[in-house]
């Protein structure tokens, strides 16, 4: 860590205690989330925090920054006002699987499509923990919960897919526990000008513990999992053994070395190229067989909304030059009584 | 004009443009009430159009109306009128019974073949005598005209045909001696863009002039008083521009940036439609994904430090009412605009009605206080806009803004005000000093100071949460809740101490008052002048601050024997009143029909409360 840094991660953190369960995923996140703030150096007073309502949603209380705890579902359109009103404020938004695509989905999609330049994170942990336990839209086919007795009947959405679907510019995974990674994609994703979405896999200690546990257990993980960086070579397992090839219009897996490939068989990863058809295949994987993509997959500029809002204001305000609102009355049709 | 021509002088005349939707008759309607406005008359219009965008051409449903009326003194598009233009046969139809016994009836004959008699469901070849019509009809081959006047113009047929609209106004502006130069200039402003267009208008307008001209001797013609208005500078406003524009004062006033978020509804969207264009002058609007998106990202903008509004109708409020309370509990200044419609669910859209009054005060969950105010007419939104507004950022709160069809639509000659005419608007915004705590509050307004964000010491975090009377923290201790709802309530009390107390108008000292709130004080304030002039007086108050009421209203009501509310609704303002003054004895005039009153109803029903 900078050592030089304005400021540091204790700066972002309010003193009030943390209430999550002992043990909750959100406490790493929190704990990333205010290393990635000091590494960005923005001013807490720069900084807003805005969250829905649910367990991930208690996020701005923690924060020493101007946060806004605001109704269920409806974050992403209080930022988008925010950002717009305020494009000098650095906005993150914080919402849940249930907050964000559930009763919140249209907002979402919305907020993505318009490319506003806010940083939404996705805390996704596949379950209603606020409402103790019942299943989200992120909940597999089958999950039995409280509300779900006999399993659910319904497919789940996988959150990349919609950010995509929004035609999305950025979209970038990580783990509650793997703290690096999500300091590293929060920073890429405040840096990122657009609306940013960072979904992280985080545990429900309470209500659905280790439901992430077949990817991001340790014995496991190196091999379920992998960590992609622009520029690099998309390579993953204990010692970097496997890496990721083309197989036709698809991806597959394979150990460099092994069936007559080479790493030069292997992909390099390009997060910036405009073209999602890539990038889309690398955020389906699912750790079963292809590992979990984690890491910034996608990562492409493109116009900002709030900035071209604030481009159309200058332009005609500098062509019409009205300095005030008698002043573009009195430019109509108007008549004089004496 | 010539002497052989009937002149009759009149205080006001009530005219109806009316054909098929596509017939432009908003255009026709708005360019005579802009001419007239321009000589000094008092204007008061009323566009009646319908729900579908293009029914089928000459049928009832497809019929587009356009009233206005004009004169010395007119606070309403009257009841009914004196000239009635109709297009076609369905035109006729849908309006003879708001043509008043004796007026004149202007029809293009070329419109009333047979096929067209059966597109508007008449059963016999003589429309007129069918439809009992006591009129002057004047049946002019408007189409033939037109055509004729355009023969050498190079244009299609089609395009020939759109002019017909501007050929009846030429023979209207006519009748009523309007010279013809402002509407001429009028057209050239409507159709700068299109100078062939332009060039074709203007010659159908002189030639309708000329052509009343000619056929003067069988009909009379009028000549209209003028009022002695307020020196100034006047312009032609509708209540959806003057509650946009109201909203931009305040913005200068207060210096805080004006923000909406919005979604098209009827009959709201013109407030978005102009405010969308004011980019020009630096105003941020937003079409949003949905309603609540609306009125969401306007919380945001507002918690952000702007002046925030978000613009709808009935429907929409009540997809908005969460946000409202975010925007309750969070102390955060909004401006919630209501222009009502028929209701419930989609109702009558483009109807007028005084429905969502309840959905205002009280369509929230928790005990959720906020500012309801009204505007009286379409000029009166501009200042209820600014008042909102200024309510609003005072005092933290939310401020519904309750408008409707009638008024939003409707329009008059708006004198723009001076520079420095309107108050300075003076938002509690923290400005360093002692730590920020955002609960902090005055202790006789209960207002709490505004943490700008960017503002540095004055980072805090808000929400829907309970919080902490003192410190803003989360709490969900008994008795700080009931604290903290007491204080919401207070605060909004409160502001009846900010706002100018009730007026009498008319007959202060008679026995019976009449009542009103919001868009019907047109209808209303007539209505007590016409049983004045009949020998039977009534005192008028009109409502312009629902919550808080004005703080001389238990006074003021309380000195008469008899309080008489009316309203388009069935009693929600006399229940509202009763509930606050048990002691008074309310009667209601009331109607729910989508339509504005009608001054001589009113006369009627005061009549049988007397």
């Amino acid at each position: 860590m900078d050592n030089n840094m304005t400021f540091k991660p204790a700066d972002y953190k309010n003193p009030q205690p943390v209430r999550w369960c002992p043990g909750c995923g959100d406490h790493a996140i929190l704990n990333s989330l205010h290393k990635a703030m000091a590494r960005l150096g923005v001013p807490p007073s720069q900084t807003a925090v805005i969250s829905g309502i649910g367990c991930s949603s208690r996020l701005p209380y923690y924060m020493a920054t101007y946060g806004f705890h605001t109704i269920h579902g409806r974050a992403a359109a209080i930022a988008t006002g925010f950002k717009v009103a305020r494009p000098d404020m650095t906005v993150w938004q914080i919402s849940g699987d249930g907050d964000g695509l559930a009763i919140g989905g249209n907002h979402f999609i919305h907020a993505v499509r318009r490319n506003v330049d806010i940083n939404m994170l996705l805390f996704n942990n596949k379950i209603y923990g606020l409402t103790k336990g019942q299943y989200s839209p992120t909940s597999a086919r089958g999950f039995v919960s409280k509300s779900s007795p006999y399993g659910t009947t319904e497919d789940p959405f996988i959150p990349a897919e919609l950010v995509f679907g929004a035609r999305g510019n950025f979209f970038a995974r990580s783990i509650d526990v793997e703290l690096a990674t999500t300091e590293e994609v929060l920073v890429a994703a405040a840096t990122h000008k657009g609306t940013s979405v960072v979904e992280v896999l985080q545990n429900c200690v309470i209500f659905n513990n280790g439901i992430h546990n077949p990817i991001t257990d340790r014995e496991v993980r190196a091999d379920r999992t992998i960590l992609l960086r622009h520029g690099q070579k998309m390579l993953f397992g204990k010692n970097n053994e496997k890496g990721l090839v083309r197989d036709g219009f698809l991806l597959k897996a394979v150990t460099v070395g092994e069936d007559g490939y080479t790493m030069d068989d292997v992909l390099v990863h390009d997060a910036h190229t405009p073209s999602n058809f890539l990038h889309q295949q690398l955020a389906m994987m699912d750790g079963k067989e292809l590992p979990l993509a984690l890491g910034v997959i996608r990562d492409v500029d493109a116009p900002v909304y709030n900035e071209e809002i604030d481009a159309q204001i200058a332009d005609i305000r500098g062509r019409k030059g009205f300095t005030s609102l008698r002043d573009m009355v009195l430019a109509g049709n108007t008549w004089t009584i004496d | 004009m010539t002497d052989k021509t009937e002149v009759k002088t009149l205080d006001k005349v009530v005219v109806r443009f009316s054909g098929d939707s596509g017939d432009g008759m908003q255009l026709a309607g708005n360019i005579f009430t802009n001419v007239s406005a321009g000589l000094g008359n008092k204007v008061s219009t009323f566009p009646d159009y319908p729900a579908e965008v293009r029914a089928p051409q000459g049928s009832l449903s497809g019929v587009s109306g356009f009233q206005v009326s004009v004169g010395a003194d007119v606070h309403t598009p009257g009841d009914l009128c004196d000239v009635l233009v109709a297009m076609n046969p369905a035109a006729l139809k849908q309006n003879a019974k708001a043509l008043r016994p004796g007026g004149v009836a202007i029809v293009d004959i070329d419109s009333f073949k047979e096929a067209d008699l059966r597109k508007a469901l008449f059963a016999t070849d003589e429309p007129f005598k069918e439809l009992g019509l006591d009129a002057q009809i004047v049946e002019v081959p408007v189409t033939t005209l037109t055509k004729a006047a355009l023969a050498d113009s190079g244009m299609d047929n089609k395009s020939i045909l759109k002019c017909r609209n501007i050929f009846a106004l030429g023979l209207v502006c006519w009748l009523f001696d309007r010279p013809l130069e402002a509407a001429v200039n009028m057209l050239r402003g409507k159709f700068a863009k299109k100078p062939a267009v332009f060039e074709a208008n203007s010659k159908v307008l002189q030639a309708g002039y000329d052509y009343g001209h000619n056929i003067h001797a069988s009909v009379s013609t009028y000549r209209i008083e003028s009022g002695e208005p307020v020196p100034g500078v006047y312009t032609d406003i509708n209540g959806n521009t003057a509650t946009a524009w109201g909203f931009i004062a305040a913005s200068e006033r207060s210096g805080r940036p004006l923000f909406l978020g919005s979604y098209p509804i009827t009959p709201a969207t013109d407030i978005l439609h102009e405010l969308a264009k004011r980019k020009d002058l630096g105003v941020k609007a937003l079409q949003m994904e949905d309603e609540i998106a609306g009125v969401c990202s306007a919380i945001g903008a507002s918690y952000a430090g702007d002046l925030a509004v978000t613009s709808t109708s009935g429907p929409g409020l009540a997809l908005k009412s969460e946000g409202i309370g975010l925007a309750v509990m969070a102390e955060l200044p909004l401006v919630v605009v209501d222009v009502q419609r028929g209701g419930p669910s989609t109702g009558l859209p483009t109807k007028t009605e005084q429905t969502d009054l309840m959905q205002a005060l009280y369509g929230r969950n928790g005990e959720s206080p906020v500012v309801v105010v009204a505007p009286s007419t379409p000029t009166d939104c501009f200042t209820m806009a600014f008042e909102a507004s200024r309510i609003a950022l005072e005092h933290m709160t939310p401020v519904i803004l309750l408008s409707d069809a009638f008024i939003g639509n409707g329009s008059s000659a708006w004198r723009v005000p001076e520079a420095d005419e309107l108050p300075v608007i003076k938002a509690p915004v923290y400005e360093g000093g002692e730590g920020y705590k955002p609960y902090d509050r005055d202790p006789e307004t209960m207002v709490r100071q505004w943490g700008i964000p960017g503002t540095p010491g004055a980072e805090h975090r808000l929400g829907g949460l309970e919080k902490d009377f003192e410190t803003g923290a989360i709490s969900i201790d008994p008795a700080n809740h009931e604290r903290m709802v007491e204080a919401r309530r207070r605060k909004v009390e409160m502001v009846a101490y900010d706002i100018p107390e009730l007026k009498l108008y008319d007959c202060p000292d008679a026995d019976t008052i009449l009542v009103g709130w919001g868009g019907t004080y047109g209808h209303l304030r007539t209505a007590a002048q016409e049983l004045a002039k009949e020998g039977r007086p009534v005192a008028f108050a009109h409502f312009n601050y629902i919550n808080p009421l004005p703080r001389n209203t238990r006074e003021v009501l309380s000195r008469f024997k008899r309080v008489i509310v009316a309203e388009l609704n069935s009693g929600m303002f006399a229940d509202y009143l009763q509930s606050k003054f048990p002691e008074l004895e309310i009667k209601r005039i009331n109607k729910v029909q989508g339509q504005p009153f009608l001054v001589g109803e009113v006369v009627a029903k005061v009549k049988e409360l007397l």
